[in-house]
């Protein structure tokens, strides 16, 4: 599973030598029990409680929906019958948002983390640039947005009047401010990390490699790219998972329109509008274990199990 | 976008249940976690077999308090952001309103506050003003709790126009606060522009070619739905009329402009916003707000008008729900607001249609043009054109609704 990929990830190696002997492993419980007792409340509970709303059929007959327990496997058959291109179309965005977000990112956090080093005042104005849209609500920024490429704004006249948008065309609405949009709100949590990874990136390394007649190029790909591979892994994680359960930048309250509805869109409908709280935790869960699985894939895939 | 925790009714329901057993620090924070598992489980246990439900112990005697859940724009308000008849209203009886914009959406509101209202607990307000269609869901639950008439000696003054409804035929349970008329909103510039012509005449002429993409409509599926049921001549306050089969079409016909992009915004009260940054030249809209974007806009910028075929009326209603304490001071409010002359001096500010029999002739005190103004005061003849959508069983209800928000998904 992806959490047990990240779970030997986080523990730092392990002092094995000093093996923990009784008394102490019982004041390691104790001083665990808050996080645990947190865990088991917020994550646990909430989790178990998801499911078996997953698994629940609602009666209608009064009017106001009454929610009994059942084991509904039927919902989640229902669910990708019926909004199954909406779940798609999440990790299409999902994948073309975290490509965007890693070519902008890179040479950005490689300008920030290893060309910059010798001017830590621009390093660090660089660094606060990045985080300074954070200091704005994400809301008040996605609208912003919908205002600047309104049907009326300049910059869709100039496209209309140039014939990159037909004179009917507009860009709200479109798959493709909405991967804009996704790609903007998300570019943050993909720098950082790049940053971290490649501000350890040892210069001699890249000496070394073009002593060794190797061209930047193959320097880049051999040398400096596998260096980078823990921070673009977890880059790209951070921005894939928020970005395929966003339901915000699809919304056509926002950058998209009926066109563009994501899976967050169709759980906010269906809890908000329908009540129809089953459909809504299925998705859920359908939206968890997907995400489960890709990220286990990737994380095995790409062979940074222990570079985490 | 969410509402601060202390707003929410799961949230007091647990501040409460503390309060109430008089407890030391440490058993309430044990009482604390033993009941958010409580909610966890209760998030998901079955809901407890029908019950007929009770009204509340009524402390309107002793705490001389409301809190009211309305929309926005909903209120009169001056430059410093106060309500001058509320205060006047805070004046004359001694009466604390809280009056809180809390209703951004009937559904939304619905799922916000549906646990406690099903089980006759506090949902945080004395009174709501939801729209007819959901404070008749309320009332066929029995939710609400019926009104002393006794105690609202203006309620004489209601237009008899909404006596005689199916839910509530003599507005026991409910009470109009403002009637709310759907028509046409368009920019009366750029509607030129874009067609050649001055104005629109019907509905078809948000179909016209020329609009592609400009075009936004209500998120309420009555009134969309029910224009466009109504342009296609069915009549939508019949049960032989508009058969499923009609409302069907109805949303296959709506589906086919949102997906060809004719239809380009779908929202609820935000679709001022379209109309003012010019991304929608015409939308379906509700009456009162055309007044204030001129207002915003300064000019006679906006047109309104109703399509031939017809339109939709219903009304926001006054619901006291079970689990309130407070309605006696309720029904004092309700009476304060059937006053013809605070009627006449709220609907100078709100612009919607007044339920207040003798508002006009206060209005024309204040001023004659808006005493003529066909949108705040009808008359009879005018009317005749807009109809209420007929009550829908449990069933179609959510047919109905799920095939309209499915719509909005794009599935």
């Amino acid at each position: 599973m992806a959490i047990a990929a990240f779970g030997h990830s986080g523990g730092a190696k392990p002092h094995k030598s000093s093996s923990p002997s009784r008394g102490s492993g019982k004041v390691a419980l104790l001083l665990l029990a808050p996080g645990l007792l947190y865990l088991a409340i917020f994550y646990v509970a909430p989790l178990f409680s998801l499911v078996l709303t997953s698994l629940q059929t609602i009666d209608y007959s009064t009017g106001v929906p009454v929610y009994q327990y059942g084991f509904e496997i039927g919902n989640y058959v229902n669910v990708i019958s019926q909004y199954g291109e909406q779940v798609g179309r999440s990790f299409i965005y999902a994948f073309f948002a975290t490509i965007a977000a890693l070519l902008i990112s890179y040479p950005l956090a490689y300008f920030i983390g290893v060309k910059a080093r010798r001017f830590p005042l621009i390093q660090s104005l660089m660094l606060t640039l990045v985080i300074a849209p954070f200091f704005i609500s994400f809301l008040l920024r996605t609208f912003a947005w919908k205002q600047i490429f309104s049907n009326e704004s300049w910059i869709v006249t100039t496209l209309q009047s140039i014939g990159v948008l037909a004179s009917d065309q507009y860009l709200v609405g479109t798959p493709f401010l909405v991967i804009f949009g996704l790609t903007y709100n998300f570019i943050p949590f993909m720098t950082l990390p790049l940053y971290t990874s490649l501000e350890r990136l040892d210069i001699r390394y890249l000496e070394a490699g073009a002593d060794l007649y190797a061209n930047p190029r193959k320097v880049f790909r051999k040398v400096t790219l596998p260096l980078s591979m823990p921070g673009i892994v977890s880059g790209t994680l951070l921005t894939f998972i928020p970005i395929a359960g966003d339901y915000v930048n699809a919304s056509g309250l926002f950058l998209g329109s009926t066109q563009t509805s994501m899976l967050g869109n169709v759980v906010e409908s269906k809890f908000l509008k329908s009540y129809d709280y089953p459909t809504a935790s299925a998705l859920s869960v359908i939206l968890m274990g997907v995400i489960m699985l890709l990220v286990t894939f990737y994380v095995r895939k790409s062979g940074t199990d222990d570079l985490l | 976008m969410k509402d601060s925790i202390n707003q929410d009714p799961m949230f007091k329901q647990l501040v409460s249940a503390i309060k109430s057993s008089q407890v030391t620090r440490r058993t309430a924070l044990a009482g604390l976690g033993a009941s958010a598992t409580a909610l966890t489980l209760a998030a998901c246990a079955p809901a407890a077999t029908k019950k007929e439900l009770t009204p509340a112990k009524d402390l309107s005697a002793t705490e001389k308090s409301i809190i009211w859940h309305n929309w926005s724009l909903y209120m009169d308000e001056d430059d410093s952001g106060n309500h001058p008849t509320l205060q006047k209203f805070e004046a004359q009886t001694g009466i604390k309103v809280e009056y809180k914009v809390e209703i951004d959406d009937n559904d939304t509101y619905f799922s916000k506050v549906q646990k406690q209202l099903a089980q006759g607990q506090d949902i945080g307000a004395d009174v709501a003003c939801p729209t007819e269609w959901m404070a008749a869901k309320w009332i066929q639950s029995g939710f609400v709790q019926k009104y002393d008439a006794a105690n609202i000696p203006n309620k004489a003054n209601l237009a008899p126009a909404y006596l005689g409804a199916a839910h509530d035929p003599n507005r026991d349970y409910s009470m109009p606060y403002q009637g709310i008329l759907a028509g046409i909103t368009y920019n009366k510039v750029e509607y030129k522009k874009a067609t050649g012509k001055d104005s629109p005449t019907s509905l078809e002429d948000l179909w016209n070619p020329a609009l592609k993409g400009r075009v936004g409509v209500l998120s309420e599926m009555r009134d969309t739905i029910g224009l466009i049921l109504m342009a296609q001549g069915i009549d939508i306050t019949s049960e032989s009329s508009l058969t499923e089969d009609a409302f069907m079409n109805a949303i296959d016909f709506f589906a086919g402009k949102v997906s060809d992009g004719q239809i380009a915004r779908i929202k609820g009260n935000s679709y001022s916003e379209d109309l003012e940054n010019g991304d929608t030249i015409a939308a379906i809209a509700w009456s009162g707000d055309t007044v204030q974007l001129n207002l915003s806009a300064g000019n006679e910028k906006y047109g309104f008008f109703i399509p031939e075929s017809g339109t939709t009326i219903s009304a926001d209603s006054f619901v006291v729900p079970m689990g309130a304490t407070h309605k006696a001071n309720v029904e004092e409010l309700i009476n304060y607001y059937y006053d013809p002359k605070v009627a006449a001096e709220l609907a100078a500010w709100v612009n919607y249609v007044t339920p207040v029999v003798g508002a006009k002739e206060e209005a024309m005190k204040i001023d004659p043009a808006l005493a003529e103004n066909q949108l705040i005061f009808p008359t009879e003849d005018f009317l005749k054109n807009t109809h209420g959508f007929r009550a829908l069983s449990a069933e179609e209800s959510v047919k109905f609704s799920q095939a309209f928000q499915d719509v909005l998904l794009g599935a």
